[in-house]
Parts: structure tokens; sequence; C-alpha cells
């Protein structure tokens, strides 16, 4: 029978007006519940029949998963808060322009009215693989298609592949991970503050899941510190069409640096692996260094170490190289915008 | 209860592609079960030794034997030990994330696997030319002694043969071990084909999708039985009537007086000229 894709599958929507209502019906319905943020990821699972949810928890009248507020001198984003308000807000422009950056690169104005940094942050891989409906690893199988000898990988893992090839696709996960961001979960035994560095998991670990967020739980905030405000900000994003596009490869550079010479800098690398990679070594490479073009020729070269490339995704390799080296170098950093 | 776990190929075939891990819990609860079932018995049940009378007459008849009579030689027991670590390295790193503990399971996995596999390889080499092959194997001959000592068990003083030089139940475990050992070996080294290792090149497509389900189900099926009899295993092992076995597979030798309580002299014949460490060689072995 063939499937109708425009039209959404049979549930029972809740509304929740609170997260512990939330909660409740999360706990209530197990593994029936289905958790709708901007719906932009779940649309596709659930049209696609890949999903079957008895019951989908919409969390779009939650009023406290919303807004942003300034918190012990940094920030508190509320999971709900769009990608358009995050880019607009004047505390984020000036102070932390690596997350604007970011955020007004991903996909279309649409997408961005409608998605939510939450969803943005959580979402599930794109391997069309996976996302076709075949039974692959990440699917409860036993093959990963996208790593086969006629497999189209192109967008695939060039880092930490442990039998699945996907990776993650967010543009903000890495600017979050560069500005030590906290990750707010909370689920019925409680709240429990997560970084941004731990949040996402690859398949050596659990190959069925993206993050770190337990069935019954939910991604409630996330908490930016005043650590690395104001520093020197890097952010690109390389993709197949200019908007509407997931990665290729981005980067996200926050830097410390004191008349030219390098001091705390943390470096983070999307879609080349399942989980944001940050670059400690390169990290560690660059302290105490001349931000200048031999750092930053050095550390493109010690970022793509160990980079295991499919059949066609080895142009990933000096993509990346080329990002490291573009964001060390400094060049068009993502500077505080006023407008 | 679901026993086998089903997924869709790209060309909408539904084919296996694991056990269901609702069996590991199965295995499990049988190996627990098991165990407190056997240890309550145990705490009534009569000993199955020789009586002292008897095995007195014994040491009479075959004192010229030595004080310790070697069961185990350092080559068998050095393979015990590595087939062992293998074994439970092979175990927690496949079921502690499927019990919820969550770690890069599958390098250690699949070296702890090579692992064992070469000890296997070098167990059936050692056993089959330089070791009592016989010893090991259960047969139509074991029915008289299969009947001694069930009623033993059932605490009746029966005068029927004892073991060779392994019991019974080492017999029939050993026999248990052959098939699930080779069985997840056998799989799993096809099954190295599916992952990034130095050894292979990945070919996902070696097999068809079905007989990769099989080869995976009876892969898993092996894994879950092996919890079961590990756990049986590790409880015989540290049971104190038993400790003397395991002692022996520590320090490889045993003295003559449990050899003749336990052991039928004429179906386990040992030497009784002794080594330079004092120690007696079982019969026809250097």
């Amino acid at each position: 029978m063939a499937v109708i894709r425009d039209v959404m599958p049979v549930f029972e929507l809740y509304q929740p007006a609170s997260v512990d209502a939330a909660l409740a019906l999360l706990e209530k319905h197990g593994g029936d519940a289905w958790v709708l943020a901007g719906g932009l990821d779940s649309m596709d699972w659930l049209k696609d029949r890949l999903r079957k949810p008895r019951v989908v928890v919409d969390l779009s009248n939650i009023a406290e998963l919303r807004g942003i507020k300034e918190v012990n001198g940094g920030l508190e984003i509320g999971a709900m808060t769009t990608l358009t308000e995050v880019v607009r807000h004047p505390v984020v422009r000036e102070r932390y322009a690596i997350l604007m950056e970011a955020a007004e690169l991903v996909a279309s104005p649409q997408i961005r009215n409608q998605g939510t940094i939450g969803g943005n942050v959580s979402q599930d891989t794109r391997c069309w693989y996976y996302r076709g409906g075949w039974t692959c690893y990440r699917a409860g199988g036993n093959i990963c298609y996208a790593d086969t000898p006629t497999a189209v990988n192109r967008e695939h893992a060039i880092f930490d592949a442990d039998r699945c090839v996907a990776v993650n696709p967010s543009d903000t996960a890495p600017a979050l991970v560069a500005l030590d961001a906290q990750m707010v979960i909370r689920g019925p035994k409680g709240e429990r503050v997560v970084p941004a560095e731990d949040y996402w998991i690859g398949p050596g670990i659990d190959i069925t899941r993206m993050n770190v967020v337990q069935p019954g739980e939910l991604l409630v905030a996330i908490r930016i510190p005043a650590t690395m405000a104001g520093a020197q900000f890097y952010f690109e994003k390389v993709r197949d069409r200019q908007v509407w596009d997931f990665p290729l490869v981005n980067v996200a550079a926050a830097i410390k640096a004191t008349g030219g010479t390098i001091g705390e800098a943390r470096l983070v690398v999307n879609a080349v692996a399942a989980t944001p990679k940050r670059l400690k070594n390169v990290e560690a490479f660059i302290a105490g260094k001349p931000r200048n073009e031999d750092t930053a020729k050095a550390a493109g070269e010690m970022a793509v170490q160990g980079a295991q490339t499919l059949r066609h995704n080895g142009y990933k390799v000096p993509l990346m190289r080329n990002l490291v080296k573009r964001a060390i170098r400094g060049q068009d950093t993502a500077a505080p915008r006023t407008t | 209860m679901d026993l086998l776990r089903w997924g869709r190929s790209p060309w909408g075939e539904w084919v296996l592609t694991h056990v269901s891990w609702n069996l590991f819990w199965a295995s499990l609860f049988a190996g627990v079960l098991f165990f407190v079932a056997h240890a309550s018995y145990m705490l009534f049940s009569a000993h199955r030794k020789r009586p002292a009378a008897e095995t007195d007459a014994l040491e009479a008849k075959y004192k010229n034997l030595p004080p310790k009579i070697e069961r185990h030689n350092l080559t068998a027991r050095l393979f015990h030990w590595v087939m062992a670590a293998a074994m439970f390295t092979l175990l927690f790193t496949a079921f502690l994330p499927v019990a919820g503990i969550k770690f890069p399971w599958v390098q250690w996995h699949w070296m702890a696997g090579i692992v064992l596999t070469g000890a296997i390889l070098f167990h059936i080499i050692h056993a089959s030319f330089f070791l009592d092959f016989w010893s090991i194997w259960v047969g139509p001959k074991d029915i008289p002694e299969f009947r001694a000592e069930l009623l033993r068990e059932m605490g009746h003083d029966v005068p029927g043969p004892r073991s060779g030089k392994y019991p019974l139940g080492n017999r029939l475990y050993h026999l248990a071990q052959v098939f699930t050992s080779l069985s997840v070996i056998a799989t799993g080294l096809f099954m190295l084909k599916r992952v990034r290792t130095p050894l292979f090149v990945r070919n996902p497509y070696l097999f068809a999708d079905s007989t990769w389900g099989v080869t995976y189900v009876v892969h898993g099926l092996a894994g879950v039985a092996l919890v079961g009899l590990v756990i049986a295993h590790v409880y015989f092992a540290v049971r104190p009537e038993k400790w003397w076995i395991t002692k022996a597979m520590i320090f490889g030798w045993i003295t003559r007086r449990q050899y003749l309580e336990h052991h039928e002299p004429s179906r386990w014949r040992v030497s009784s000229s002794t080594g330079t460490s004092g120690t007696a060689k079982p019969a026809g072995q250097a």
C-alpha cells in the first residue's frame, strides 16, 4: 500500500501548559508518546509513517520554555525559543555573536520562525538511509547502508564512526559547545544539567540515540555562561546551496586573544561525526601562539588527523582543514551586530 | 515476549536482525534461578564423594601414588584463564550496554573475540595431541555413571562408578560450551566483516540480508546462552565442595586422597612415578 506522505497520521494530540504537565503525559504514555517542539524534524517522521506514535505531546503552549533571560552574567534560553528569536535577541547579538551567526544560517527564514533551539540541537540525523525507513543499525538493525562499497555517503562521517556513519546536522550545536553552554534537562527524577559537550552521544555509546535525553525527559533550557562572552568568534557553514540546507561541514570558534596571541580557545566542528567534534588537541596547540597564517595552517593539518573517509566524502577532509584554518586565522569573524 | 527481532530490507522484505534482548534477561534469570535452587538443594543433599572407609581402603591399595597428582598442566591452566578473561570481556561488553550501562563496547568486544578464537584454536590442538582427548567427552559409556550420579544427587548412597578425570557435570558443561562457543565464534568471525577493524576489508554484502539475519540470531542465541552457562560455571567453581577442582585449575594438582575420593582410578589412570615437583603425571602423558 502506498504511503500518503502529505497527510498527518492519526494520533492523540496533547498541548500541556506546563513542563510538569508535559512530563506527566510522557510518564503516562511512555513509549507511545512523541515530543513535538517546532515540528520540523517530527513532521517528516510522522508523515512518512516511519514513526507512529499514539500520542503527540506538543510543547508549544508551555510559556516557561520560551524566551531568553539574563542569569548570573550569562543567558538562559528556553528550549522552545525560536531560532529567529535567538538571532534577534540583543544580548545574543552583542555578546554571543557566534550563536546568532549559527542560528541565522539554519535553513530558511520560515524554518527559523518555526524551528526552536531545543529542536535544532536535539534533531535526529539526516542520513537518508535511516530517514528512508531502512532497518539500519540506528533503526535497530544490523547494517549501515551508508557504509557499504556502493553507498552514497557524501554527507557522512569522517570521524568517530562506530558501525553507523551518520552525522549530527545541527548548526547551533557547535556554537553552543564553543560557548561552553549547559543543557538543562528535566525528567521524573528532577533536573540535571549537562555540559553541551556531553549532550550528544556517538554510536559507540548508543547507536539508536543522538543525545543524552532519556525517554520521559525534556530539554527545558540552555544556559550560556559568561565564560566566552565577547570573545573573538568565528562561525562558518559550508553547504550545497546557500539557503535551506544542512551543513556539509561547519566550524565554530571562540578565541580569547591578547595582542595577537591566542589565549583560551574553544574550537568545534560539526557534520563530520555523530556528535559536534571539539578539537581539544588543536585548542591546546594554538594556546599561546600568534594568531597568524602559520598557526592556522598547522592547526588545520592537526584537526583532520585520524579522519577516515568513505567512498564519496573524502572532500570533507580538505574542507574541514580549511575551515579550521580560516577559523584560527579569524577572517570575517562573527562580530557583534546591532541590527 | 518476542524472541526474535525483524527489520525491513531495502527490497521491502522482512528479515531477521537480532534475537530479542528479552532473552538476555531470561538467560540471566535462569542462571540465577538455577544458582538459588541448586544452592538450596545442596544444603540438604548428601555429599557425593566416596565414603571415608572406602577411600581409606583405596589409599592402602594405591599407597605408591605420590601425595600430589597433576590435574591440569600449566599450559591447560593458562588456556583456561585466558579463555575466562576473554569470555568475561565478551559478555560484559555485549550485555552491559543492554542492561543500560553505555560505553564504546564494539572494539573491546571484537578484540576479546579474537583472543577467545585464538585460545580455542590452541585448545583444540593442545587437547587433540597433548592431552587425553576423550576424557572430557560424554557418550553411552557414561550412562552407568549418569545413573549413579543422579541417585547420589537424590540422596542415595550407591556404589556405582565414579568419574574419570572430569566429573560428569564438567563433561556435560564442556559439551554445552563446545556448541555455544563454536557457534558464537563462527558467527562472530563473519560479523567482523561488518565492522571496521584492521583485520579485514569491510564487506557488509558478504551474505544476503536474510543470511546475515540468521548469523546475528545464532550469535545472539549463543551469547545469551553463555550468560546462563557462565553463571552456572562460576557458581560451581566457588561452591565449597567443588573448591578442590577450582584450586586444581589454579595450582594444577589435587591430593592423592581427593583423587581417590572423587575419581575412579581405573577411568583416570595415574602413573606412580613422580616428576621433579613430586607431582604424579597422569598415565600416558608427558
